[in-house]
């Protein structure tokens, strides 16, 4: 069956690339964690790095037969009049991008885990959730249908779930379980809104049909259309953890590590970008929506950028930075470099992943400490972690000729073409340079200075040799840029944008000179900042930063404390009041009737003669 | 004719199983699973024999008072294939889900499950009004006796509050038959309750309103919908657990029955006026049930109200009658039994090892039973709308029909969905998550018995989920042939 050097069979593999992670989830689901360890690893990463290998040769096989996208019906979902989804995928150079990066990424994450996870009890339960958690991304990324699409989606949130809760004996854990779950599905809620309104104008569900279906019925600037991809912005900035749905990201850290990095790299907060550039017809007929997205992604970028800055935990300032990485691509897509946030969510994917590897390496040495300002010194005993993060950094923070620098640099390029381009670059640029900031202080506090906790090294190969291929993807993976999604996006790939003059310039600079400024604060202690961020002035705008900008107080405050407020009051459900007091008018009216029931004549002759008495007596008034 | 041997089984064996308690004290049960065994067989014949042109699966029609016009008419179309199978399906995992939980009067209550089971069928098959109300009655009283006599702590009050309501509301339901049979016999001089003939009375718009409101009551009074739905956490809560998954697995659907079946067919246009306040009706119970799912301390007063709030989806879909939202409602009715008798099964069992439904002394069972805690949390994932599980499909369906009718009204239902994974989730960490509760001793996880009705009833939903195709193709004819436009 199996005949790789006809590409058109290659192609038919594709449905295998979701069936094996779920294979895999239903396999280690039916042996209800019986099996032993070494198989469930076995299982969790084998049908991953399967998974891997048949998206190469199916990209082969698709790269061979001229890049025409490619489309394979499994069966009718459901058919009800003129809704008619099918449960089909759908391959072009985007959803490849996309799939390349689950997989693949993927694949290394669930390598690392199998020894990360060594010696867990609920061995077997992460990796069937890990493997759901791709199928669902998968499935998300491969629909051909928006409904395919959400399930996908929902999948996706379901896992994050699931995984964020993975300890859910501890409530902290099962809190930030829940957040995730019922923040993203706020954004999930107005994207099923505008799925509603796209089949009502539209009639169909179907991507490619939508696509062009919008072209067709509205003009340029179109309120409905505006509408519409406003509401799915609203699904993306759920999923993808920007404002302002962001609040739920930096609590997910409290699952295991893996996880992190299958969320913030591979899975997940990608998601978000992934729905704006599947569906950019509707962003291209709306500026003002397109928009929108650019001023998100510019002002999560923004804020996240300073919160990372303070933040002392080592796993939140990664998902702060996750944060403004993903509001970078955002950024990018609102600015019309539709295939620099593609590229972005490549590169970020590859070192996003060792990022959070690495650090897990480090957490795990030093016996499950996160606290940066408990670590240092680190980088003689921990040489794989540190090199890894090392290299992670620099391409986070966009140095030359790193992955980053390519696709971030083509974003800062392409938003100074945009009509408010100037301001636009300058806060885009200056949150470069806070994340090189950033970035040094994490790796001075964690690898040099004084050894606070003696670290203990426990990573074996399949820990590091993820590390390893990351590492090398983090720096070359730019090199060859992207030409996969030309076809799909409307800027025809990102070789269309050439930028030459003063700017390729001084943008390259930015993060060399917060590299300078980093080392110089944080690396020499040749200008002490400690009596700055330590006063006065400084301390409540630390506190404020710190917290994430107050998003979570607020929401505290004006939603969550009202609804369990008023939860508790109408616990005994008000409506049920009503029927009570019908049973207590009648209970008191039956108690009146039976006293007056007394069994004695007179009382009853007194009040025949007073009734009596009345009826005349109203007798004659009327008459 | 075999529509009657269906139906006259099921009261037939509910009293063989009552005498043969005499036998043995597990002979009642046995007598049960027999004869739904048989039942569901002989349903399964009729399923694969087809429809007959006129599209039903089997039909009845004798004379039973013709000095009043009432036949003993009954037909089955897919919709009531549907639901009754749904019915006999729901019964066995009633009888499995009791099968150690009730030790006194073992003969009794199997007696009273059979005859409520044989009430609901005839209710889902009878094309007479007034048949259709004597067995609208008839699967109320064993009802009572079940949560009456085997129910918990309070149960009187919970019993009597059930009755009081239904029969209240049943009152509506008979006037509005009455005095439906009589107006279309002083303008046809015809006296009939047969179903097929009132359809097509012309009634005078100010009486249809009227009638069509007495019929909507007492379906809204048993679906149940906001306001009229604090019976439902009292029964549930009290009804012993086979009670429960009788309840909130089949008795609610008939109201949903009544609103497909009767409410818009018969008054057609007085419906369509009335469709906006049924519609906000149905959003109001979807949002408030689902938000007070989520204040109740209870594990099984959170489950009714959010039966309450998966109801209102099919209030919802039923009065946007478009094929699309009653589509969907037909699948959120199948989808609601299976998810709904799971969660009320579990809250049984756990009631049955912990003597408790408190939420507050759970916590961390999963350490405990960790296959009641899979279990449990598929079916609150089930319950919170996940793609890929029915009710999904069904709510999906309801909210992109009703969107077509009110948007307002659609955005409000659909932000019960982020309520419902409030509640849900909520459910899920309160029982079996955090911290152990050192105060259980022990607690045995599933037997097999227990896990393959779960795992039957979990199967049902996935392939309800990811292949509605077969629902759907038994209920278009029915929507097709309710005059819905397709």
């Amino acid at each position: 069956m199996l005949q790789a050097n006809s590409p058109a069979n290659a192609m038919d593999l594709l449905w295998l690339i979701p069936a094996l992670p779920l294979t895999g989830f239903l396999i280690l689901l039916v042996t209800e964690g019986r099996l032993p360890n070494v198989v469930v690893a076995f299982v969790g990463a084998g049908t991953i790095g399967l998974a891997a290998l048949i998206t190469l040769l199916v990209g082969v096989a698709y790269v061979d037969a001229g890049s025409e996208p490619y489309s394979q019906i499994l069966w009718q979902w459901m058919a009800v009049g003129d809704f008619t989804p099918r449960i089909t995928l759908y391959m072009d150079g985007l959803s490849l991008v996309m799939i390349g990066v689950i997989t693949g990424v993927g694949f290394l994450i669930h390598l690392y885990a199998t020894g990360y996870m060594a010696g867990d009890a609920g061995y077997s339960r992460f990796f069937a959730y890990m493997n759901l958690f791709v199928f669902a991304m998968l499935m998300l990324v491969l629909g051909d249908n928006l409904l395919v699409l959400y399930l996908g989606w929902e999948g996706v949130g379901l896992c994050s779930y699931l995984l964020i809760g993975f300890y859910h004996d501890d409530l902290k854990n099962g809190y930030a379980a829940r957040k995730a779950f019922v923040v993203t599905r706020v954004g999930d809620t107005a994207m099923a809104i505008g799925l509603f309104l796209l089949y009502r104008e539209l009639g169909t569900l179907e991507i490619q049909a939508v696509l062009s279906g919008a072209q067709a019925s509205w003009e340029s600037g179109s309120q409905m259309c505006t509408l519409i991809a406003l509401l799915l912005l609203g699904g993306a900035v759920g999923k993808s953890a920007q404002l302002p749905l962001q609040t739920w990201l930096p609590d997910a850290m409290a699952g295991p590590t893996p996880v992190s990095a299958l969320i913030h790299a591979a899975t997940m907060v990608t998601a978000g970008v992934y729905l704006i550039a599947r569906m950019h017809d509707l962003y291209l007929l709306s500026a003002d929506a397109q928009f929108a997205v650019a001023l998100v992604g510019l002002a999560t970028l923004f804020i996240a950028s300073f919160t990372a800055l303070v933040q002392t935990d080592i796993k939140r300032i990664l998902a702060y930075s996750t944060m403004s990485q993903i509001g970078y691509m955002f950024f990018a897509l609102g600015v019309g470099a539709w295939s620099a946030a593609i590229f972005h969510l490549m590169t970020h994917a590859f070192f996003k992943a060792l990022l959070f590897l690495a650090a897990g390496s480090v957490i795990l040495a030093v016996h499950h400490e996160q606290d940066i300002s408990r670590m240092g010194g680190l980088w003689r005993r921990l040489p794989v972690p540190f090199a890894s993060m090392v290299i992670g950094s620099a391409a986070l923070a966009a140095l030359p000729f790193t992955s980053g620098y390519y696709s971030k640099d083509l974003i800062l390029l392409t938003s100074l073409d945009h009509a408010g381009g100037g301001w636009l670059w300058g806060i885009a640029a200056f949150a470069a340079f806070l994340t090189v900031l950033y970035s040094s202080r994490l790796i001075f506090r964690v690898f040099f200075g004084e050894v606070v906790t003696q670290p203990d090294d426990k990573s074996g190969l399949n820990m590091n040799l993820p590390l390893i291929v990351l590492a090398v993807a983090s720096v070359a993976g730019g090199w060859f840029g992207l030409s996969a999604v030309a076809e799909v996006l409307p800027d025809g790939g990102i070789d269309a944008h050439e930028h030459d003059g003063i700017m390729v310039w001084v943008t390259a600079a930015v993060p060399l000179v917060g590299l300078l400024v980093g080392c110089l604060v944080f690396g020499t202690r040749r200008f002490d900042i400690t009596h700055l961020t330590r006063s006065a002035a400084a301390q409540p705008l630390r506190k404020f930063w710190f917290g994430g900008w107050g998003f979570d107080t607020f929401y505290q405050r004006v939603l969550i404390d009202p609804f369990e407020a008023l939860a508790r009051l109408n616990k005994n459900d008000g409506v049920d009041a009503i029927y009570r007091a019908i049973v207590v008018v009648a209970g008191s009216l039956n108690r009146m009737f039976a006293l007056s029931q007394t069994g004695k004549l007179r009382w009853y002759a007194t009040n025949m003669a007073l009734g009596l008495a009345t009826v005349v007596l109203i007798a004659v008034v009327l008459a | 004719m075999s529509l009657s041997l269906l139906i006259f089984a099921l009261f037939s064996g509910g009293l063989l199983a009552w005498f043969s308690e005499r036998l043995h004290p597990a002979a009642p049960r046995w007598v049960s699973v027999a004869v739904l065994f048989a039942a569901t067989g002989y349903l399964t014949t009729v399923w694969l024999a087809g429809p007959s042109a006129e599209g039903l699966y089997a039909e009845l029609n004798v004379p039973w008072i013709p000095a009043f016009g009432i036949s003993l008419k009954f037909a089955m179309d897919g919709l009531s294939l549907l639901l009754v199978a749904l019915t006999l399906f729901l019964g066995l995992v009633a009888v499995a889900s009791s099968w150690t939980e009730i030790e006194s009067r073992t003969g009794a209550f199997q007696f009273n499950i059979m005859w409520t089971l044989a009430g609901v069928v005839g209710v889902f098959t009878a094309m007479d009004l007034f048949v259709f109300f004597v067995f609208w009655e008839v699967m109320l009283i064993p009802m009572y006796f079940l949560i009456a006599i085997w129910g918990h702590e309070n149960r009187r009050y919970a019993a009597m509050k059930f009755f009081l309501f239904t029969q209240i509301s049943g009152l509506a339901l008979l006037l509005a038959i009455l005095t439906l049979a009589y107006v279309n016999y002083s303008i046809s001089g015809l006296l009939t309750f047969d179903y097929e003939i009132l359809r097509h009375a012309e009634i005078p718009e100010t009486t249809a309103r009227w009638l069509m409101l007495g019929f909507f009551i007492a379906f809204v009074v048993k679906l149940p919908a906001v306001p009229f739905h604090t019976w439902l956490p009292d029964a549930h809560t009290q009804a012993p657990t086979a009670g429960s998954v009788l309840l909130a697995g089949i008795l609610l659907k008939t109201g949903a029955y009544g609103l497909i079946r009767f409410v818009v067919p018969l008054f057609e246009e007085a419906a369509m006026d009335f469709r906006f306040p049924a519609m906000l009706l149905g959003a109001i119970s979807v949002v408030y049930g689902g938000y007070m799912a989520y204040s109740q301390s209870d594990f099984k007063r959170l489950v009714a109200y959010s039966s309450v709030s998966h109801m209102g989806f099919v209030l919802l879909g039923v009065f946007a009658w478009n094929q699309l939202a009653l589509q969907g409602a037909v699948v959120q009715m199948i989808a609601h039994g299976f998810s709904s008798a799971a969660l009320f099964m579990l809250a049984g069992a756990i009631q049955h090892r912990l003597h408790t439904r408190e939420l507050g002394q759970m916590s961390g069972l999963w350490a405990r039973a960790p296959r009641m805690g899979v279990v449990t949390l598929f079916f609150v994932i089930a319950s919170l709308g996940m793609p890929g599980l029915g009710t999904f499909v069904g709510e999906f369906l309801v909210l992109l029909g009703a969107f077509q009718v009110n948007v307002t009204l659609t955005v409000v239902a659909a932000i019960g969905i982020i309520v419902a994974a409030v509640y849900s989730l909520s459910l899920m960490q309160r029982s079996f998550q955090g911290p152990e509760n050192p105060d259980i001793a022990a607690m045995p996880d599933f037997d097999v018995r227990e896990l393959s009705v779960m795992i039957i009833m979990a199967a049902a939903l996935v392939w309800l989920g990811i292949f509605p195709q077969g629902v759907l193709d038994l209920s278009e004819p029915v929507i097709a042939a309710l005059g819905v436009a397709l």
